[in-house]
C-alpha cells in the first residue's frame, strides 16, 4: 500500500507540472546564437570541474588503493599497469579538453561560416598507426606478464595447496610431506571429511586441511582450486591474484609471496591506508583495523556472497615449516 | 505500402500498426516505462550501499516480503543488480535504442515507404512487448526474480538450493530472454533486408547517412550472435528442468549429492558472452551512428572521413565476435586462449580511436549549433573516451587478472556503453522528436538535463575506478563485512547522493518529452536545416512517408558548408545555404563529395 501512496505522489507531481505548464509558455527549441554562447561557456566550465575532479581525486584517492604488489609475480603487473595508465591518463586528458574546447571555441554564431573538411588521408593514417604502435607495446609486455604469471609448470618444487569453496565458506588443503594432493570429489564428502577426499587414495593420507592460509614467504605456491556448489572466485587482491573456482573441474594459479604480513604492515602505503581506516573506525566506535592479507569472493555466489573471507598469513620459511609441522593429517583426523 | 486506401482504426493506428513509425514510437515508450523501472532500482541499491544500516520507508514500500524494517534482504539486492542490468542491457539500450531508431530512419533515411515486411515489424514490437510483460510480471513472484547477475552464470542460476531467485523467477527470466531473442531477431532480419533492397534510386551504399550504416552492421551482429544466447539459454532450461547436465557436474549442495555428471559453467560462459560481448556493440554502434549524424548535422560540417567512420563500424563489428574471451581470463580456460583474446581485444582500441579522433576533428573549426542534440552527442564523444581507455587495462589479460569483476569493471562498462549508450538514445530522441511528434522539444529543460546528466554520470562512475583499485569486489551487498574497505564509506554516500540527483534529473526529461507531445512547439519540415531524407517527408505522418514520388538521392548525405571555392573558407555557399539536400542534384560542374 505504501508503494502505491508513493506512485500516487509521483502521479500527483507530475499532474501539478502538467497543469503548470498550461500557463507557461512552452516556447523555445532550437539554439540560438545565444544559446550557443551560453553553452559554450557552460562546456568550459564543466571541463574545469572535470580536470579539477580527475586531479583532485587521482591524488586524494591514492591512499585509499591497493598496496605495492606482495607476490613477485606482481611487481610486473604494477608496472605494466603503471605504464598504461599513464598513456591512457595522457590520452585522457588530452580528448577531454579538445573535446569541451572545441565546443566552446566553435561555438556557433548567425554569420560564421564552417570549414568544408571531409577528410585527410594523413591525418587518419596518423591516428590509426600511432594507437596501433602503442598498442604493440602493450600486448607485449602484457602477454609476455600473462605467459609469466600463468606457468607454474617449469618451477621447481613449488608449494601445492588446494583452495577449496563451498557457500560460503573457504577452506586450504596443504599437500603435506609428498607434496601431492589426494584426489577429492563430491562423492566423498561426508561427516567431517567436509572437502570430499578420497581416502582411499594413499597421497591423502598427509593432507592437511585448514580453514586459514599459511604461506612461506619466497617460495612458489601452486595454487589448485575446487568448488563444490556454484561458482566462486578465489580472489587475493594483495598479490594480484585471481582465479575461478569452478565445480567439476581444477583450476590453478601461482605466485610467491614477497613480504611477510609482518613486513607488509611496516609498508608505508600500508600504514598509511589503514591510519585512515581506523581513523573512520574510532568515530564509528569500532575496534583498530590490522593489515591482514585476505581471500575474497568476487564471483556472485549468493546472499553472503559479499561476506565470503579467508585470511592469510605469510611467514619466514622457517616460521611456515614450523606451523605446518603442527598440523594434524587428514589420516589422522579422519580415523579418530 | 499500399497505394488503394484502407481504412484505419483505433487498433490498426496504434495498437497492431504495421507502420514504422508508430512502432518506433511503441518500441521508444515501452524501452521508457522499462527505463523508469530499471533506473529505479540502481537508486534502490545504491541506497543499500550508501546506508548499509539504515532503513528507508522507499525500501519498506517497494520490497515488501523482501526487507525487514526498511532495510533490504542480501537477495533482494542481488536480484535488483540483475535485472537492473538485465533490463537496462536488453530492454532499454537494445531494444528501447535500436528497436526505435532503426525503425523510424531506415525507410525514412533511405527512401522506403516502410520497412520490407511491415507484419513481421509489427510482431517483433509485440514480441518485445511479450518479453517486457513476463520480465516485469517475474519481479513478483514468491521468492523473489532472477538473481544470479545478468550474466546468470550456472550453477547459481540453476540451482534454487543456491539462491532462491533460481526458482521460478528464474525461468520467468529465461522465457521473457528468449522471447526477447525472437523479436530482436526478426527486426533484425527486416533492418537488413530493408537496407539492402529498399533503398531508392541514387541511394548507393556508399552515400548511406552512418546512422543507417550503424543500424545495419547492429543488424548483422544481432543475427549473428543473439542465437547463440538463445541456444545457451535453451540448453540452461534444459538442466534446469529436465536433468540434463550441459552446464552442471559434480554439484553437492544442501547437504546432497545432485546427479549432474560432465557439464561445465564454462562452457555456458563461451556461448553467453559470444553474444554478451557483441551485444556491448549492438548498444554502443546506434548510438554512435546518431552522434555521427546530430554531430555533422549540428556543427555544419560534413563528417570528418567518412570511410574511415564506415571501416571502423565494421571492423569493431568483425572484432567484436572473436574478443568474448576477455570476459573469461580467470574462468579457468586455456591461458593460450587469453593470450588470444588478449590481442583480439587491444586491436578494437584502434577503431574505436579513429571514431573518437573524427569526432573532435569534426567539431574543428565548425560552427557548432549547440542544441540539447548536440550537447549529448559531445557528451557521448567524452564518456566515451573515459571509459574506453579503461578499456586498455581491463582487455589486457595479466592486468584483468587483478581487476577483474571490481568496481573498476563497474565504471568502465558504464561509462564507454551505459551513459554512452545513453546519450546516444537522447541525443536521438531530441534530435528526431520532431519527426517524431511533430513538434519540438523545449531547449532550456534539455540543457538543465544535459548537464544535471553528465556531471552526475561522472560523479557516479569516476570515483568507481578508485573504489575497483581498491580492490572491492562489484556485487557486495554491503562492504561492511571487510574492515580493509572502510575508507570507501565516505566514497559510496558520494556516488548515491549523485546518483539520487542524476535519477531525479531524468524527470526534467521526462516532463519535457510528455509535455512536448501535447504542448511543445509546431515543428517545421527541416529545423535542423539537415541534408538527411527523412526531412523532406511531411510534418505530418502518413502511411507511406513520401506523398507523392519517393524522391531520388543525388549526393552523399554530408555536403554541409559546401563552398563555392573549396579552398577558401569565406567563399560562398555553392548552394546558397549552409545545407544541401540529399536530393539535390549536382550542379554543373560540381564535384562530389
Amino acid at each position: 500500500m505504501l508503494a502505491l501512496f508513493y506512485i500516487l505522489i509521483f502521479v500527483a507531481v507530475g499532474v501539478s507540472i502538467w497543469q503548470i505548464t498550461r500557463i507557461l509558455n512552452f516556447r523555445g527549441s532550437i539554439a540560438n546564437d545565444k544559446d550557443n554562447a551560453a553553452q559554450g561557456k557552460n562546456a568550459i566550465y564543466f571541463m574545469v570541474i572535470l580536470y579539477a575532479t580527475m586531479i583532485y581525486t587521482l591524488i586524494a584517492m591514492n591512499v585509499i588503493m591497493l598496496p605495492e604488489a606482495a607476490s613477485l609475480e606482481g611487481e610486473h603487473d604494477d608496472n605494466l599497469f603503471n605504464i598504461t595508465f599513464w598513456i591512457i591518463g595522457i590520452v585522457q586528458f588530452i580528448m577531454q579538453f579538445l573535446i569541451f574546447y572545441f565546443t566552446f571555441k566553435y561555438k556557433g554564431e548567425k554569420d560564421k561560416k564552417a570549414k568544408f573538411y571531409a577528410d585527410s588521408h594523413k591525418l587518419e593514417l596518423i591516428w590509426t598507426v600511432t594507437p596501433a604502435l602503442v598498442l604493440v607495446v602493450l600486448i607485449g609486455y602484457g602477454l609476455w606478464q600473462w605467459n609469466n604469471v600463468m606457468d607454474i609448470s617449469a618451477e621447481e618444487e613449488p608449494l601445492v595447496i588446494e583452495v577449496y569453496s563451498q557457500q560460503f565458506r573457504w577452506d586450504a588443503r596443504y599437500a603435506g610431506a609428498d607434496n601431492t594432493l589426494g584426489l577429492g570429489n563430491v562423492n566423498f564428502i561426508k561427516g567431517i571429511n567436509t572437502m570430499g577426499v578420497d581416502m582411499d587414495d594413499k597421497n591423502s593420507q598427509d593432507d592437511i586441511q585448514v580453514t586459514e592460509l599459511y604461506l612461506p614467504k619466497g617460495r612458489k605456491i601452486h595454487f589448485k582450486f575446487r568448488s563444490q556448489d556454484v561458482l566462486h572466485s578465489a580472489y587475493m587482491p594483495h598479490f594480484r591474484a585471481q582465479m575461478n573456482c569452478v565445480p567439476g573441474m581444477v583450476t590453478e594459479f601461482g605466485f610467491t609471496p614477497k613480504y611477510t604480513t609482518e613486513e607488509m604492515r611496516q609498508n608505508p602505503e600500508v600504514i598509511a591506508k589503514t591510519r585512515g581506516i581506523n581513523k573512520i573506525r574510532k568515530e564509528k566506535g569500532e575496534d583498530p583495523y590490522e593489515f591482514d592479507y585476505l581471500l575474497l569472493c568476487n564471483k556472485i555466489c549468493g546472499a553472503s556472497h559479499y561476506n565470503m573471507q579467508m585470511k592469510i598469513t605469510v611467514v619466514e620459511e622457517d616460521e611456515f615449516n614450523e606451523w605446518i609441522g603442527k598440523q594434524a593429517t587428514l589420516a589422522e583426523v579422519i580415523k579418530q | 505500402m499500399s497505394e488503394h486506401h484502407h481504412k484505419e482504426t483505433f487498433v490498426t493506428k496504434y495498437i497492431f500498426s504495421q507502420d514504422h513509425k508508430m512502432i518506433s514510437k511503441q518500441f521508444l515508450i515501452t524501452g521508457m516505462i522499462m527505463g523508469i523501472i530499471g533506473v529505479f532500482m540502481s537508486m534502490l541499491f545504491r541506497l543499500q550501499l550508501a546506508w548499509p544500516e539504515k532503513s528507508f520507508t522507499i525500501i519498506e514500500a517497494f520490497l515488501g516480503p523482501h526487507q525487514s524494517d526498511g532495510i533490504m534482504s542480501p537477495d533482494i539486492y542481488l536480484a535488483l543488480v540483475t535485472i537492473h542490468g538485465t533490463i537496462m542491457v536488453f530492454f532499454v539500450l537494445t531494444a528501447g535504442l535500436s528497436g526505435t531508431f532503426s525503425n523510424l530512419l531506415i525507410p525514412l533515411q533511405i527512401g522506403a515507404r516502410d520497412m520490407a515486411s511491415g507484419f513481421l515489424n509489427m510482431i517483433s514490437y509485440w514480441l518485445f512487448f511479450l518479453s517486457s510483460v513476463f520480465m516485469v510480471i517475474s519481479l513478483f513472484v514468491e521468492a523473489g526474480p532472477a538473481s544470479a547477475g545478468w550474466t546468470i552464470y550456472p550453477p547459481l542460476s540453476a540451482l534454487p538450493q543456491a539462491i532462491p531467485g533460481s526458482g521460478a523467477g528464474m525461468t520467468l527470466w529465461l522465457v521473457s530472454m528468449a522471447i526477447f531473442i525472437a523479436s530482436s531477431l526478426i527486426g533484425s532480419l527486416n533492418y537488413i533486408v530493408t537496407v539492402f533492397n529498399l533503398r531508392t534510386k541514387g541511394m548507393k551504399m556508399t552515400r548511406l547517412p552512418l546512422t543507417i550504416w550503424a543500424f545495419f552492421i547492429t543488424a548483422i551482429i544481432g543475427v549473428v550472435s543473439f542465437p547463440v544466447l538463445l541456444s545457451a539459454a535453451l540448453l540452461l532450461i534444459f538442466d534446469r528442468s529436465f536433468g540434463t547436465s550441459f552446464y552442471l557436474s559434480d554439484i553437492f549442495i544442501a547437504g546432497e549429492v545432485l546427479h549432474y555428471q560432465g557439464g561445465s559453467p564454462v562452457l555456458f560462459e563461451h556461448l553467453f558472452w559470444f553474444l554478451g560481448h557483441p551485444e556491448v556493440y549492438i548498444i554502443l554502434l546506434p548510438a554512435l551512428g546518431i552522434t555521427s549524424e546530430v554531430i555533422s548535422t549540428n556543427a555544419r560540417k560534413p563528417i570528418f572521413g567518412y570511410r574511415a567512420m564506415v571501416g571502423s563500424i565494421m571492423a569493431i563489428a568483425f572484432l567484436s565476435t572473436i574478443v568474448w574471451g576477455h570476459h573469461m581470463f580467470i574462468s579457468g580456460m586455456n591461458p593460450f586462449l587469453g593470450s588470444v583474446f588478449t590481442f583480439t581485444t587491444l586491436l578494437i582500441a584502434i577503431p574505436s580511436a579513429v571514431k573518437a579522433f573524427n569526432y573532435v576533428t569534426t567539431l574543428w573549426k565548425g560552427n557548432l549549433q549547440l542544441n540539447p542534440a548536440m550537447l549529448f552527442s559531445i557528451g557521448l564523444v567524452s564518456t566515451f573516451v573515459t571509459g574506453g581507455l579503461t578499456g586498455i587495462v581491463l582487455g589486457d589479460s595479466a592486468l584483468d587478472i587483478n581487476i577483474h569483476d571490481t568496481y573498476f569493471v563497474v565504471a568502465h562498462f558504464h561509462l564507454v556503453m551505459g551513459v554512452s549508450a545513453l546519450f546516444g538514445m537522447f541525443a536521438g530522441i531530441y534530435h528526431w522528436f520532431p519527426k517524431m511528434y511533430g513538434r519540438m522539444m523545449n531547449k532550456s529543460m534539455g540543457y538543465w538535463h544535459f548537464w544535471l546528466t553528465i556531471i552526475t554520470a561522472y560523479g557516479v562512475f569516476w570515483p568507481m575506478h578508485f573504489m575497483g583499485l581498491a580492490g572491492l569486489p562489484r556485487r557486495y551487498y554491503t562492504n561492511t563485512a571487510f574492515p580493509m574497505f572502510d575508507d570507501l564509506a565516505d566514497i559510496n554516500v558520494v556516488i548515491t547522493t549523485f546518483a539520487l540527483i542524476g535519477g531525479a534529473a531524468q524527470l526534467i526529461f521526462l516532463a519535457n518529452f510528455f509535455i512536448s507531445i501535447y504542448r511543445g512547439e509546431k515543428a517545421t519540415q527541416n529545423p535542423w536545416r539537415s541534408n538527411t531524407m527523412e526531412w523532406t517527408t511531411p510534418v505530418e505522418h502518413i502511411h507511406g512517408n513520401w506523398p507523392g514520388k519517393i524522391p531520388e538521392v543525388h549526393r552523399w548525405a554530408y555536403d554541409y558548408s559546401k563552398k563555392v571555392d573549396p579552398n577558401d573558407d569565406n567563399s560562398d555557399y555553392l548552394h546558397g545555404e549552409d545545407f544541401v539536400l540529399q536530393t539535390t542534384p549536382l550542379l554543373e560542374g560540381e564535384e562530389p563529395s
